[in-house]
């Protein structure tokens, strides 16, 4: 029961990592590697909201999330769009995005370096034992958690209940045939990028709940989110959230009753098997 | 190629510019190039141990006019260089600053294995090689390798030591039984002080009751806690860097490991250690630690004043001291001469903000190697070479 717990709470923070990804990736075909630069971000504004006004950390969901939204769909506009009119195949467009983002992650900790410091940054928020069936667990973790199940249940909801969001996945499926319905694939794919950018960062707000990080602590993120959006399959949002559970509990089940030392070995051994059995992944679709 | 070197230095001297501080000063200013991780993993250990003293000690120098050679005062001008935790960007830097910026000394780079990377480098363009942030077992062996290596600073072992000691201390006298939980982050100094634990821990009397390593960035360290606590132990020990550090601590008061001694390597002697766990960090034990005298009380204070960065409660102070001796040979040199400055280093005394050191056989003679928070301050409670030491005191709760 405590390693299904402590496995949920462990996936619960993966899931915040990586449905940005997957939005950015999965639909808007944009691979981000500046992604945990930009969870970094959101976890230093609610350090700086924190440490300025004592209130809760969440409330800084509420001005973290339209600015990362703007900032991510003016990093599409200026940055990625040039590159999707210049690209002549998928292949080619994720090719440049890398190379763009990976710049741009740079950009990023240089700039969070100078106006946060590189120190390490943390801060105790709801630093407290909660009890469930009897066993005890960090209530900033159940927050998190909390917090976290709700993102995906509204994003999940959303993506299949609206037109908005079913001219997403539209476009997450073929681009040029969702183009020949009348969809504004472009105006889609910006909304896509600066939506998973805003998502990221409000993993960060959670995360930095409990997590000590640094300005240049962001490649951690991205690669955790990388494996499991892969993982989950690229284009579907339940895959992510289910390839993020499977590997919270599978590190804990292992950190438990093997050896903490062998997590990341687990991980990738996951991660291995799922790549050679399906390739496209959980939840992936098969290319033709 | 040539271009493209140029373009690479251009840009490098770009991102360099703003941290670059020009003294005005009548005779040129000696130049002093700091080299370390500005950015990567192991730029916040070195935004509050590296680069911090060097622009105290600047700051103070030039305040008072400047270092005193034979031809008059010359203030110090620090150059500082991004090494991205990448060792051969570290080793590029000293090039270049030996080079191209032609610096009059260069100081020790931050952490071990760049430190002992450079060290050829180092010794290829006559610099003297005066380091702090640099711990390993393979010291004696190196300085006789390199004439102008000097440790301010000492053994692997010496740390193990001291925190084994310490428990063996309140087993001895009867306040903790002798069941130990030990864990250590799977990296170089995680791995090298586990392995030098074992056998100290045995020697010592204690049994083991749980003793597994974890991966370096885990987001969550509740299992670990949780299997160290399903062992039972009387003291736990972790062998841990900073990220973890913060990590297992906040898992064991939430957890409530109740142990009588908890003790985590590095990252303890932050002050955002203390400020963030507050009244749970109490009689925390970690590696490094301090004397408790007005000067280190006024040193901490000035050195927020001037760099608006907290002192850590371990290297700080040392490297302060360590500038301080440089500037002593320095001054009396009277000359940039650098083997003669090196030469100065050895066997003779230095008045320093740690008290009086030696470096006999490039080595220093004493430190502090463990530490305990008792109300705010991370006091030393052991050591080598010093004899004035706090009283260790039970972790009674987690606040």
């Amino acid at each position: 029961m405590d390693i299904v717990i402590i496995g949920l709470l462990l996936g619960g923070t993966y899931a915040l990592m990586a449905m940005g990804l997957q939005l950015q990736y999965g639909v808007a075909r944009i691979m981000n590697l500046a992604n945990g630069e930009m969870l970094i971000a959101g976890a230093f504004g609610a350090f700086w909201f924190y440490l300025g006004t004592k209130a809760s950390p969440l409330l800084a969901l509420l001005f973290v999330i339209p600015l990362a939204f703007a900032l991510n769909w003016a990093i599409y506009r200026v940055l990625i769009l040039p590159l999707v009119r210049r690209a002549k195949s998928q292949g080619k467009l994720e090719v440049d995005s890398i190379l763009a983002t990976f710049g741009l992650s740079f950009i990023f900790i240089g700039i969070m370096v100078a106006v946060f410091g590189a120190q390490y940054t943390d801060y105790a928020y709801l630093s407290e034992p909660i009890f469930i069936f009897g066993e005890r667990y960090g209530l900033n973790r159940v927050v998190a958690f909390l917090a976290s199940a709700a993102l995906c249940t509204g994003l999940y909801v959303w993506l299949h209940k609206t037109r908005a969001g079913l001219a997403l996945r539209a476009v997450s499926v073929n681009p040029s045939a969702a183009g020949l319905v009348s969809i504004n694939v472009a105006r889609t794919s910006a909304f896509a990028f600066a939506l998973g950018g805003a998502v990221t960062a409000a993993g960060g707000v959670l995360l930095s709940m409990y997590l000590t990080f640094d300005a240049s602590y962001g490649v951690v993120f991205t690669l955790k989110a990388l494996i499991i959006v892969i993982l989950g399959g690229v284009g579907d949002i339940r895959g992510t959230i289910v390839a993020a559970f499977i590997l919270g509990l599978a590190e804990t089940a292992v950190a438990t009753l093997i050896d903490p030392g062998l997590t990341l070995a687990a991980a990738y051994i996951l991660f291995m098997i799922v790549l050679l059995v399906r390739p496209e992944g959980l939840f992936g679709r098969r290319t033709a | 190629m040539r271009r493209r070197e140029f373009l690479k230095y251009s840009a490098v001297t770009a991102l360099a510019a703003p941290f670059v501080r020009v003294a005005k000063a009548d005779l040129p200013a000696i130049k002093v190039a700091v080299i370390g991780a500005k950015t990567g993993p192991l730029a916040p250990g070195a935004a509050v141990t590296h680069f911090p003293p060097y622009r105290l000690w600047a700051h103070e120098v030039n305040a008072g006019g400047g270092l005193k050679l034979k031809d008059g005062q010359h203030k110090v001008e620090l150059i500082e260089y991004d090494d991205r935790t990448q060792p051969p960007e570290a080793i590029k830097a000293v090039e270049r600053a030996a080079t191209v910026d032609k610096v009059d000394w260069i100081g020790g780079l931050y952490a071990t294995g760049f430190n002992l990377a450079a060290a050829p480098t180092f010794a290829r363009l006559g610099y003297p090689q005066l380091t702090q942030a640099c711990v390993t077992d393979q010291a004696p062996l190196i300085v006789k390798k390199y004439p102008g290596f000097f440790m301010f600073q000492a053994s692997t072992t010496s740390y193990a030591k001291g925190a084994i000691g310490v428990l063996k201390k309140l087993k001895d006298g009867g306040q903790i039984g002798n069941k130990v939980a030990a864990v250590n982050v799977a990296d170089d100094f995680g791995i090298e002080l586990a392995n030098k634990g074992r056998p100290l821990f045995k020697e010592a009397g204690f049994d083991i009751v749980y003793d597994k390593s974890y991966p370096l960035g885990a987001q969550d360290y509740t299992p670990v806690i949780n299997a160290a606590k399903a062992a039972n132990p009387d003291a736990f020990v972790a062998w841990s860097y900073p990220p973890d550090t913060f990590g297992l601590a906040d898992a064991a008061k939430i957890q409530g490991l109740n142990v009588k001694a908890y003790y985590c390597a590095v990252g303890c002697a932050f002050q955002g250690f203390a400020q963030k766990n507050g009244a749970a960090a109490e009689n925390i034990l970690g590696a490094g630690g301090i004397n408790d005298t007005p000067e280190i009380r006024a040193f901490y204070k000035r050195h927020k004043e001037v760099t608006n960065v907290d002192a850590d409660y371990w290297g700080s102070p040392f490297y302060y001291a360590m500038l301080q001796v440089l500037a002593q040979s320095i001054e009396a040199v009277g000359s940039l001469d650098r083997m003669a400055i090196a030469a100065h280093f050895r066997n003779r005394k230095f008045k320093t903000l740690i008290g009086e050191v030696e470096m006999p056989g490039q080595i220093l003679d004493k430190v502090y190697t463990v530490g305990q928070w008792q109300g705010g301050f991370f006091a030393a409670v052991a050591g080598q070479g010093f004899s004035d030491y706090a009283q260790v005191k039970l972790k009674t709760s987690w606040g």
